[in-house]
């Protein structure tokens, strides 16, 4: 089966939108620590994580609301955010205090694959990254590789990336882990091209939009999004 | 292309060449005082590249003249009105465009910050200051200074400056940040741009809003190289106020003919309190810029 993997932004009401996006048939969660300056996010995420920073979610905070979907869903949860949080938690620190809320591992936007490497990530690769730094990213990375479709930001396409096809076969040439692809995936139709190619999709900016219609909406959205993804067939390129 | 009015041009050159090199013909800068966003409008003019520049939107109120300037050049002045709505957020909208429009756009970043390699660019486009300044004053004083001072925003003329008398362990070097600006002053390690460095961040790694009376200094992040010689103790870092560098723009007017921007006024503010009496100020751009703002004072 492939993964679908949904993004939040952490907030009051994300635990419930969590169980709601997994109702709807997601398998991985990701949870937005806002960061002041998100420089890989587009104008969706960036203006959902200024609202969240508006109503106090800092890191501890963020570490609660981590907790709090915890206790609510058993899929991996993934906390997304900027080095810049972690260089002022400490590391170390951060990685553990996550993990004791119930994290399943780590993506850091803009940490470089050779730096930090203590610190167990999901790595990031784009359409730009050289063989040989995907080839590094994964070797170091926790499980699977997240896959960016587009060079630039998050935030929905009109189209799928026609990027993703070389990429994933770039991927595949280097590492045998699963590979899912991420930004600027949207509808549904792009989540089932998406997962034709490879083994996962992560939506982010259109399902933060969604959540802002509360539960049922988003777990509707889901389930779209599942629907699609499974219709793809399982076995790829 | 001199009247470009900053030492901002000696980068913006550089790069442009890169930029040539490289095969690419769309250049995106961003801009705070508007003096690195004329020089690159500058270039892109001469070497027929496509320029936009994004600037905070207060920026352009404060810096209206070199909107206008920009625009005579040719440039497209994107406006950037969410955050702070000045030099941090138009450098992450610069950055999101490049990374977006990689395969044709040069990112002409303005000062020694950003991802590697781009503090190391700009250092050495801007060492040509540090170099010129040490072949200048041994020829006009037969000795090298015994401090070389310079403000510092991103740090890029600072930095230059310094390039060019490291080796000389005898000269002190000072840079003046703005005290509402003041990363090394006050700040912490953090990463902003792509680059680890000193930075006003609070406890939680967020990045603070910078004030300064001087656009080009209002400016949360440094150079990392600078945060490595403050470290280091090569250098020393201080910090000057709005007051402090706007009584040294008028000093220096009135008794040298001189009009200089309020960047390098707060370096001229603090190289009056030293004891030495050789000092080299870096009078790294002209003031007229900054006649409106100094002038509504
Ligand atoms: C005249 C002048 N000096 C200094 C600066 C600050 O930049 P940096 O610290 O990179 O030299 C600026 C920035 O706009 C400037 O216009």
């Amino acid at each position: 089966m492939k993964t679908l993997a949904i993004y939040l932004m952490c907030g009051a009401a994300t635990p419930k939108l969590a169980e709601a996006a997994v109702e709807g048939g997601a398998d991985i969660v990701e949870l937005g620590f806002p960061f002041s300056d998100p420089l890989a996010d587009g104008p969706v995420i960036r203006r959902a994580g200024e609202r969240a920073l508006d109503e106090g979610m800092r890191t501890a905070a963020c570490l609660e609301c981590l907790a709090a979907t915890r206790r609510r869903v058993e899929v991996p949860l993934i906390p997304m955010t900027y080095a810049s949080l972690l260089e002022a938690y400490g590391y170390d620190r951060f990685a553990t205090a996550a993990a004791e809320a119930g994290a399943t591992s780590l993506i850091v936007a803009d940490l470089p694959v050779d730096a930090e490497p203590g610190l167990r990530r999901v790595q990031l690769v784009a359409p730009t990254s050289t063989d040989e730094r995907i080839a590094l990213a994964a070797e170091r990375t926790d499980g699977w590789l997240y896959l960016v479709t587009v060079t630039g930001t998050t935030g929905a396409r009109g189209d799928l990336s026609p990027a993703l096809r070389t990429l994933v076969e770039r991927a595949r040439d280097l590492t045998g882990l699963p590979l899912y692809a991420g930004f600027g995936i949207s509808t549904p139709e792009q989540a089932a091209a998406a997962a034709a190619i490879a083994d996962g999709v992560v939506v982010g900016s259109r399902a933060v939009e969604v959540a802002a219609d509360g539960p049922a909406a988003l777990r509707e959205y889901v389930a779209s999004l599942r629907e699609a993804v499974d219709s793809a067939p399982l076995v790829s390129s | 292309m001199l009247h470009t009015g900053a030492h901002k041009l000696n980068n913006a050159l550089g790069q442009a060449l890169l930029a040539r090199r490289l095969g690419k013909r769309r250049i995106v800068a961003e801009t705070g005082a508007g003096q690195h966003g004329v020089a690159t409008a500058t270039v892109c003019a001469r070497f027929g590249f496509e320029c936009v520049v994004y600037m905070g939107a207060e920026d352009m109120i404060r810096q209206a003249p070199n909107v206008e300037r920009m625009g005579l050049l040719g440039a497209e002045v994107r406006p950037v009105e969410f955050g702070t709505q000045t030099l941090k957020e138009a450098t992450s909208e610069a950055i999101r465009d490049w990374i977006t429009n990689v395969e044709t756009t040069h990112y002409l970043i303005g000062s020694c910050v950003g991802p590697a390699p781009y503090p190391e660019i700009v250092r050495e486009l801007q060492a040509v200051i540090g170099r010129e300044a040490r072949e200048q004053i041994l020829a006009a004083e037969g000795r090298l200074p015994e401090v070389a001072i310079a403000c510092v925003g991103g740090g890029s003329n600072a930095i230059g400056l310094f390039a060019g008398f490291l080796d000389d362990a005898e000269v002190r070097l000072v840079g003046v940040e703005a005290v509402g600006a003041a990363s090394l002053g006050a700040g912490r390690a953090g990463v902003l741009h792509g680059s680890r460095s000193s930075l006003l961040v609070d406890d939680d790694g967020q990045v603070l809003d910078a004030h300064s009376i001087s656009a080009g200094l209002d400016y949360p992040g440094v150079g990392p190289e600078h945060a490595f010689l403050r470290d280091s103790g090569r250098a020393e870092y201080v910090g000057a106020s709005d007051e402090e560098a706007l009584a040294s723009f008028r000093r220096l007017a009135a008794t040298e003919g001189i009009i200089p921007a309020l960047e390098p006024s707060h370096a001229l503010a603090k190289a009056l309190e030293l004891q030495e009496d050789l000092v080299l100020v870096c009078l790294s751009g002209r003031g007229d810029k900054d006649l409106s703002a100094v002038l509504s004072r």
